[in-house]
């Protein structure tokens, strides 16, 4: 298996420890990566995309275009990166004037979309590429006795018509996923609630309250932590509770895991290997809730 | 509110501009999916799912109504038209399927078109054209990175300035780079 790696920015740039635990644990798999160098910001789906559509189309094609030449499928570590690029993927294979449009602009930067690499979340490979079978061969250290509620995020799920990961409104395969790792499913109420990342921006008060409304029904639920699969969701539950903490004193020690580092520890990584000691929210208790 | 601010003034009304929404959209997602805001009845279900709306005064059924009855500047500088996390909760619950999201970055693209976007968007897209990411790289995270045993800079644009120029051109093309206020000096 080899694919085209896709960084974004939030993971390189302000979880390089995430990063790092993917790059070890997809070695761990023999999945090989080559880095997407002439790769940009996807870009960003919420800021730039509303102020001018095209412009952020023009520049995901771009970046799918320089996988085109790369010849390999892309995978990306961040729910924005997948919808950006698997929007902009769907858009240009069945829409041929905008396709042709969005050409005739990238060809004066000599590119050219070709619809061939295609688009995948990081866990449509665990899923689907890799299997369940294969992770449940790899796990050395099953997360026995361990209660973990899985956040998807929004856009790994919407809009389903055109990212077709899972079902929208009941998902499955993150805690399948937790499954497959010896771990318990924790399932809580609202599932499938945004985190608020997209108005962290604008409004950083109302982003952060919005996680809190989460954090609250995990808490509830007994959940031991939180599992995610974007970094924009990891820092809205991780740093956000610290900010929440701030806001209305509440505290709830939650620790929260990007899906690369649960599976690294389950298959015998140590916490080094995974750069576990860079969660604001302690991860320790609840790793020694496994032994 | 007063009972005259409750009032809807016809004079100030613009028919027109639920047309303009759909005339602007069709050109990206084609005039089908963006006429089923006609179809809007008001049963709220985006408002009654929104994640938003749960904390904030954004209200996705009341710019459906308004966009429709032409309430053409309430709409566009109203600052909870940017509220909306784009998490497509609506769109798919939409029991008439109206695309409500695609609506919304429609609006606000129209609304960004006349200057009317937060100065927090404009400055994630100058981020962008100076240096291909929307979050660049800071010292701190340099050291960070070497520490993990990643390179100092990500194997992106980072490491590799010239595919900028690319990007950069194509911003130029589309004067996205005025829209945002980007200058090469500054």
């Amino acid at each position: 298996m080899k694919y085209a790696l896709f960084l974004g920015c939030m993971i390189p740039l302000r979880l390089p420890n995430l990063e790092y635990a993917t790059r070890n644990v997809l070695a761990e798999f023999g999945v090989e990566l080559v880095d997407m160098r002439e790769a940009t910001c996807c870009p960003d789906p919420i800021g730039i995309r509303n102020m001018d559509y095209l412009t952020w189309l023009a520049i995901a094609a771009r970046n799918l275009a320089v996988a085109d030449e790369m010849g390999l499928d892309i995978l990306t570590l961040c729910n924005g990166c997948y919808e950006t690029l698997k929007t902009a993927y769907v858009t240009l294979t069945e829409d041929a004037e905008m396709r042709e449009k969005i050409n005739e602009i990238l060809a004066k930067a000599n590119r050219e979309f070709k619809g061939k690499a295609k688009v995948k979340h990081l866990l449509e490979v665990f899923y689907h590429d890799i299997g369940l079978q294969k992770i449940r061969e790899m796990v050395k250290r099953p997360l026995e006795g361990l209660k973990v509620a899985a956040h998807y995020g929004c856009h790994i799920l919407r809009p389903s018509e055109i990212l077709k990961f899972d079902d929208p409104e009941n998902p499955r395969k993150l805690d399948e996923l937790v499954e497959a790792l010896g771990a318990t499913p924790q399932q809580y109420e609202m599932k499938t609630l945004c985190c608020g990342a997209g108005l962290r921006n604008v409004m950083s008060e109302y982003s952060i309250r919005m996680a809190r409304e989460k954090l609250v029904r995990v808490k509830e639920a007994g959940a031991d932590c939180m599992v995610v699969a974007c970094p924009f969701c990891f820092i809205q539950y991780d740093m956000g509770q610290f900010e929440i903490r701030r806001l209305t004193k509440e505290r709830f020690d939650i620790p929260v895991f990007y899906f690369s580092e649960l599976l690294g520890y389950a298959i015998g990584l140590s916490p080094r290997e995974l750069g576990l000691g860079m969660h604001r929210v302690k991860v320790d208790r609840v790793l020694k809730k496994i032994r | 509110m007063s009972a005259s601010e409750q009032v809807i003034q016809l004079e100030k009304t613009d028919p027109k501009f639920v047309e303009e929404i759909i005339e602007y959209g069709s050109k990206i997602f084609g005039r089908e999916h963006m006429e089923t805001i006609t179809a809007c009845f008001q049963c709220g279900t985006c408002s009654g799912s929104c994640p938003s709306g749960r904390r904030t005064a954004y209200r996705t059924r009341l710019v459906m109504r308004k966009a429709l009855l032409g309430l053409k500047d309430e709409v566009l500088s109203s600052e909870e038209l940017w509220y909306c996390t784009t998490c497509y909760t609506c769109y798919e619950r939409c029991p008439r399927g109206v695309r409500t999201t695609d609506i919304i970055r429609v609006i606000r693209n129209i609304a960004a078109k006349s200057g009317r976007m937060k100065e927090q968007h404009k400055r994630v897209a100058r981020l962008l054209i100076r240096f291909g990411h929307a979050v660049p790289i800071t010292d701190e995270f340099k050291e960070i990175r070497k520490a993990l045993g990643l390179s100092e800079l990500p194997p992106t644009v980072h490491s590799y300035p010239e595919a900028l120029d690319e990007v950069r051109k194509l911003i130029k093309i589309m004067k996205f780079d005025q829209m945002v206020g980007y200058q090469e000096s500054g």
